[in-house]
């Protein structure tokens, strides 16, 4: 077994550059034209990067939860109801108790429920997950519609947070450092499941998991242990997402009001090549489109809100279909795993 | 399976045919009985009384010519829908779209039945039908050529082209071809010429005969035809059918077409039949109901007939309900998502019933990364 | 019993009276044995007689039904791969249980993670890796990809991912099946060396030459039972092939000579690309005559598999032409082929051979079900035609089943191949190509699959063999054509080859030279 002869291998360097180049060529063209608008107009630009980072809090926190299954070998499409449920459960502890860490946490608490459900769907009965995600989105709808009664108030949302000299650094302070608590959260969230999935022991094994579970069964991983637990997890980050909806950002609640942003979030994650920074940046993207939107309304430049709003979905399309790089899609991502 | 019943059925007895039979519908009955217990029990805990909303429901629903009626033109478009899903089932894709296909199929329909003028009643229904099922046929052929050439899962592609759909048709009915009669201000197009209305016999809607039809038609191409034996093969092997010499992907095409076809034609009776014209959000959930009553259907083209009418006729009874027992309609929701999950999870239901037949919804469909 | 056996000898492991279950087959019953440590020890089966099952359950991955397990003597409770590597198992698996997108070092680690707080230390793991595969004489590069390696040295990071986690009892399981003869050769040097450092080790194999070779000792089993226990010093091939089979078998197939007529395949200058767009059969040439076996030799992965997926229609050329009795045909239509005479027994049987879910009636119409009489013009299919034709063909081929109703998915490997075999060889042929005819069958199906193409070959059919076994190649084909790296090296008369030669070219040799 002398002959070491491997075929031509590719630095991680270059790797990354192959992947990433169009991603990085659209975020310094945005960074150009931001630049530029600023310097025409500084209160718009600051007031569309603000927007920008608002809109793409539920997107980036609903890639997250979706990006925790698939990493693992469990195809999410119920974060939409995932979201939904938390930012009920959420609002409904608001309106019970007045004390809005406490319902941040039920809405946290909520969505984990409704990860260990498709957990359950997905793992142990090993359901078609496309379902066992339909499952949950029904769900959601029916039971947050049917337990909502018009009329419920709350007193308050989050408010802003200011940091200091941070927040008065020109054009990104007010956006990036002048949030409510969730979308500080958000931010940590991203960091600390990049570094969950890539650093820890913990990351190594949801991805072998996600990608070949039988060899990490053979190696004395607990496919089911590190399916269950990614997919509880996930459903916690989009229980945080409905309550930055309820709690953050409108501080109500009304039937439906997700309004499609868990779809938008696996949008999101596929746009951002599963990855937490990708994710991160196609929300920034898509929420920055939606921002240019309503400023082009106050400019009196009609775009009909309705081809900003089909932009995420068309561009997922596109890179889905391979047009604009490859995505690698976890190999067992939706394959239940059986063991003997 | 359909083929191992058929070759057997020749020589059995009524009663291995009774036997046969309830080991086909044993799992569904069970899964939307357990679905209604849940259900009230979700009514009880919520201080509803689960028998008068049940009844009030089932008095909605059969409790009158009337109400049947109601039902029958609420299954209409849902038989559609879950035919469109079932469809594709055979050949393993999963058409999440058939609701962004409905949509379409809806707003083209109406279009034809306002806009085309001068053509006898019948002759204009069935060109607006028509239109409607090319529409659907036509939004759905995107995602079978991605899919087909592409590789890109046909899950993703359809879920996104629905918001595509959602906003397209938004755009044109708040836009384009809004109404304009009476200083209208809801986004929604004109109203369709009487000539291009769905008539109904008595009670019971025209399209409801329809979609009988359709189910016949699909069940044969499906068993009868090389067509359908294509589509099967391709569903249940592609490696297998490439060898075979089919033609893998026109195949895979023809299916998403043929399955936007049937959704769009939903849409179209949906239209034509009961809203006069088209307004977003009138058919919202329509696409997704599918699913629910493909698989509750065991994705056979004739179980989607009962399970379809069964969904209608929760839709059809819910404001009954919610009038006379003041239940919100929403319990509708819930109950639809319960059967969908014990339908699909047919382990528990046959644990809980000890039937022994084989997996049930015939759902042969891979993961996202399998490619 | 425990005591005395201790004081007759030094057990690594032993099995005792395990049975397995699986619904409706015993795949382990009562079987016992027991591993010396150092030492060799061949487990030796036909296909399905219950080895892996076996080593599985050792491993922990099956949970027995009876029996217990003794390490260094000592009773041991196995419920799981964590428990097994505790205990010093290590086990390569026929399919390899490595992650393509994972770096050598990350499948090396993964369930034994070295960490520095809470982030994983690959530093410290390459290190490690690096010093174990100096001690063992084991070169991997820790920060390739694994998908990027060829199989040979995946084989080597499997080996190594069990020194690693520190085994001294190591289950090989079918190693010799994806290298070649001289590759084994050196796989047999590294597990005698491995013996040397305290390493004992369990071989499992269905070839009767390795174990000769170099097992210590050998079990046998058969249907799930052991048969035996013998040792290569005290029996030959024919010996072992008796007790694997329970009867008398032929090692060599009964064929007259051959007489090739017409030209009836022809390949010219046929270059074809993979996925990855990489050229990975180059320029190849040859011919087929009618009323011959052409055998094509190779180790797996260098062209033969694309190669044959194009002269059967499922794979596209970059150029080139091939003749199918003059007429040059079209790629990728695998229709124009069945249609002008071609049959085709595919590599995988489950993947392109047949349909798992449907009926024998359905699988034995696969590639004819739009022909008359099985359909009208109309795209109507006749399923008492269908029927009646799937009837005929499982008397004629001698398909066990209960009827042509039954799902394919529900037969033995054995009688799944003959369907394919009754659909393809029923046809009116002039080429037939069967691609690992036999892979992964018994005995008597071999026998049976073996004499039915010689009998096409008889009928003047033009025949191509695809084996990785090379002595199936070798008692099969008239002539052998060898491919390396995409190239035919040489064709040669089957009558003068040898096994050695035939490997030494397998492996790039020069044909020239010899």
């Amino acid at each position: 077994m002398e002959n070491t002869n491997t075929l031509p291998t590719v630095t991680p360097q270059q790797l990354f550059f192959k992947r990433w180049t169009t991603t990085i060529m659209v975020a310094l063209g945005i960074i150009a034209i931001t630049i530029w608008q600023y310097m025409l107009d500084p209160q718009a630009t600051e007031a569309v990067l603000a927007s920008t980072v608002r809109s793409s809090t539920p997107l980036v926190l609903g890639a997250l939860c979706g990006l925790m299954g698939e990493r693992s070998g469990v195809i999410n499409i119920g974060i939409e109801g995932q979201m939904l449920m938390g930012a009920f459960i959420g609002f409904l502890a608001n309106v019970w108790t007045g004390n809005l860490l406490f319902s941040v946490f039920a809405a946290v608490f909520s969505g984990a429920i409704m990860g260990l459900l498709l957990a359950y769907m997905s793992v142990t009965l090993k359901m078609d997950q496309i379902i066992g995600g339909t499952v949950i989105n029904i769900l959601a709808l029916g039971l947050t519609g049917y337990f909502y009664q018009v009329g419920l108030t709350t007193d308050g949302k989050m408010q802003s947070i200011s940091l200091g000299f941070l927040a008065d650094i020109p054009i990104i302070g007010p956006a990036l450092f002048n949030n409510p608590p969730i979308t500080y959260a958000t931010f940590v969230l991203v960091f600390l499941i990049h570094y969950i999935l890539f650093h820890t022991k913990w990351g190594l094994r949801s991805r072998s998991v996600g990608e070949h579970p039988r060899a990490a069964d053979t190696l004395g991983v607990n496919v089911f242990k590190v399916r269950y637990i990614n997919v509880i997890a996930g459903g916690a980050i989009a229980g945080l997402a409905g309550a930055f909806l309820t709690l953050e950002a409108v501080g109500s609640f009304e039937r439906a009001m997700t309004n499609g942003r868990g779809f938008v979030a696996l949008a999101v994650m596929i746009f951002g090549k599963f990855t937490p920074f990708g994710a991160w940046g196609a929300a920034l993207l898509f929420g920055f489109a939606n921002a240019i939107q309503t400023q082009l309304q106050f400019a009196d430049i009609q775009v009909p809100h309705q081809f900003i709003g089909m932009f995420p979905y068309i561009l997922t399309i596109i890179v889905l279909s391979g047009f604009v790089g490859r995505t690698h899609i976890p190999a067992a991502d939706g394959v239940p795993y059986e063991k003997e | 399976m359909d083929d191992q019943q058929n070759s057997d059925k020749n020589n059995t007895s009524a009663k291995d045919r009774l036997s046969a039979l309830w080991q086909v519908v044993s799992v569904p009955v069970a899964a939307v009985l357990l679905a209604l217990l849940i259900g009230a029990v979700i009514l009880a805990v919520s201080g509803a009384n689960p028998i008068e909303a049940y009844a009030a429901l089932l008095e909605g629903s059969f409790g009158s010519m009337a109400a049947f009626g109601r039902t029958l033109s609420k299954a209409t478009p849902l038989i559609f829908s879950g035919l469109a899903v079932a469809f594709a089932f055979k050949a393993g894709l999963f058409n999440i779209g058939a609701q962004g296909q409905l949509l379409f199929g809806a707003l083209a329909s109406a279009v034809a039945g306002f806009a085309i003028t001068g053509l006898p009643p019948f002759l204009h229904t069935t060109l607006s039908l028509l239109i409607g099922a090319t529409a659907g046929a036509l939004f759905a052929y995107i995602p079978g050529a991605l899919k087909a050439y592409t590789g890109a899962h046909e899950v993703i592609t359809t879920i996104m082209l629905n918001y595509v759909a959602i906003n397209i048709t938004d755009y044109i009915t708040d836009g384009p071809l809004k109404d304009t009669a009476n200083g209208n201000i809801v986004a929604r197009t004109p109203e369709i010429l009487d000539s291009a209305k769905i008539p109904y016999l008595g009670e019971i809607p025209a399209g409801f005969l329809l979609a009988i039809l359709a189910v016949v038609v699909v069940w044969w191409i499906l068993q009868r035809t090389t067509l359908g034996y294509e589509i099967r093969t391709v569903g249940l092997s592609p490696h297998a059918a490439k060898y075979a010499g089919m033609r893998v992907p026109f195949t895979i095409i023809l299916t998403m077409v043929i399955s936007g076809f049937l959704a769009g034609m939903g849409g179209a009776v949906e239209t034509l039949g009961i809203v006069g014209r088209y307004q977003p959000g009138f058919n919202v959930g329509l696409g997704f109901d599918g699913i629910t009553i493909a698989l509750l259907g065991k994705t056979s083209p004739f179980g989607i007939i009962p399970a379809a009418i069964l969904i209608g006729a929760m839709k059809a009874g819910a404001s009954t309900m919610q009038f006379e027992a003041g239940v919100a309609k929403e319990i509708t929701d819930v109950i639809q998502a319960l059967i969908l999950f014990f339908v699909t999870a047919d382990m528990i239901v046959r644990k809980l019933i000890r039937s022994k037949t084989e997996n049930g919804t015939g759902v042969t469909l891979s993961g996202w990364g399998q490619e | 019993m425990t005591e005395k056996i201790q004081k007759e000898e030094n057990l690594a492991l032993e099995v005792r009276h395990v049975t397995k279950r699986f619904p409706g087959v015993i795949a382990n019953d009562d079987v016992s044995f027991s591993l010396k440590k150092g030492e060799i020890h061949a487990l030796l089966g036909e296909n399905g007689a219950g080895k892996s099952t076996l080593m599985n359950v050792v491993y922990g991955l099956y949970a027995q039904d009876e029996g217990e397990f003794l390490i260094d003597n000592k009773v041991v409770e196995i419920n799981g791969p964590s428990d097994a590597i505790n205990y010093g198992i290590g086990m390569v698996h026929q399919h390899f249980m490595l992650v393509p997108v994972f770096t050598v070092a990350e499948n090396m680690i993964l369930g034994s993670e070295v960490t520095k707080g809470t982030s994983l230390d690959l530093r410290r793991a390459k290190k490690e890796i690096l010093e174990i595969s100096e001690a063992y004489g084991l070169k991997v590069d820790p920060d390739a990809l694994v998908e990027n390696l060829p199989v040979g040295v995946q084989q080597r990071v499997e080996i190594l991912k069990a020194l690693y986690r520190n085994a001294n009892i190591l289950v090989l399981d079918e190693p010799t099946a994806v290298l070649t003869p001289q590759e084994a050769e050196d796989l047999f040097d590294v597990m005698r060396e491995l013996t040397q450092k305290g390493v004992s080790i369990i071989f499992i194999t269905h070839k009767l030459k390795e174990i000769l070779n170099v097992a210590d000792r050998v079990t046998v089993m058969r249907r799930g039972k052991v048969v035996g226990h013998t040792k290569p010093s005290e029996t030959d091939a024919q010996g072992l092939a008796t007790m694997m089979v329970g009867r008398d078998v032929l090692l060599q197939v009964e064929k007259t000579p051959a007489k090739p007529k017409e030209v009836v395949l022809e390949v010219n200058h046929l270059k074809i690309n993979d996925e990855r767009d990489i050229e990975v059969v180059k320029n190849v040439s040859f011919n087929v005559r009618a009323g011959e076996i052409l055998g094509i030799a190779g180790i797996q992965g260098n062209g033969q598999t694309e190669l044959i997926e194009a002269l059967t229609g499922l794979r596209d050329a970059k150029s080139g032409e091939i003749h199918l009795s003059g007429e040059i045909i079209p790629f990728e239509k695998p229709r124009y082929l069945v249609e002008h005479g071609m049959g085709h027994v595919p590599e995988d049987r489950h993947k392109h051979g047949l349909v798992l879910a449907y009926n024998l009636a359905d699988n034995t119409v696969l590639n004819t079900y739009y022909q008359k009489p099985f359909a009208s013009k109309m795209m109507v299919r006749n399923d008492q035609a269908v029927l009646s034709n799937a009837i005929e063909l499982i008397k004629r081929f001698d398909v066990r089943s209960p009827g042509a109703h039954v799902a394919a998915g529900t037969l033995s490997g054995g009688n799944q191949q003959k369907v394919i075999v009754a659909r393809e060889f029923s046809r009116p042929l002039k080429v037939l190509i069967a691609n690992q005819p036999t892979r992964g069958l018994d005995v008597g199906s071999i026998e049976y699959i073996h004499k039915e193409i010689i009998k096409m070959r008889d009928d003047g059919v033009g025949v191509i063999v695809i084996s990785a076994e090379l002595d199936e190649i070798l008692s099969l084909s008239d002539r052998i054509a060898i491919m390396f790296r995409g190239e035919i090296v040489t064709i040669i008369d089957a009558e003068s080859a040898t096994r050695e030669q035939l490997g030494l070219w397998m492996a790039g040799a020069n044909p020239e030279m010899a």
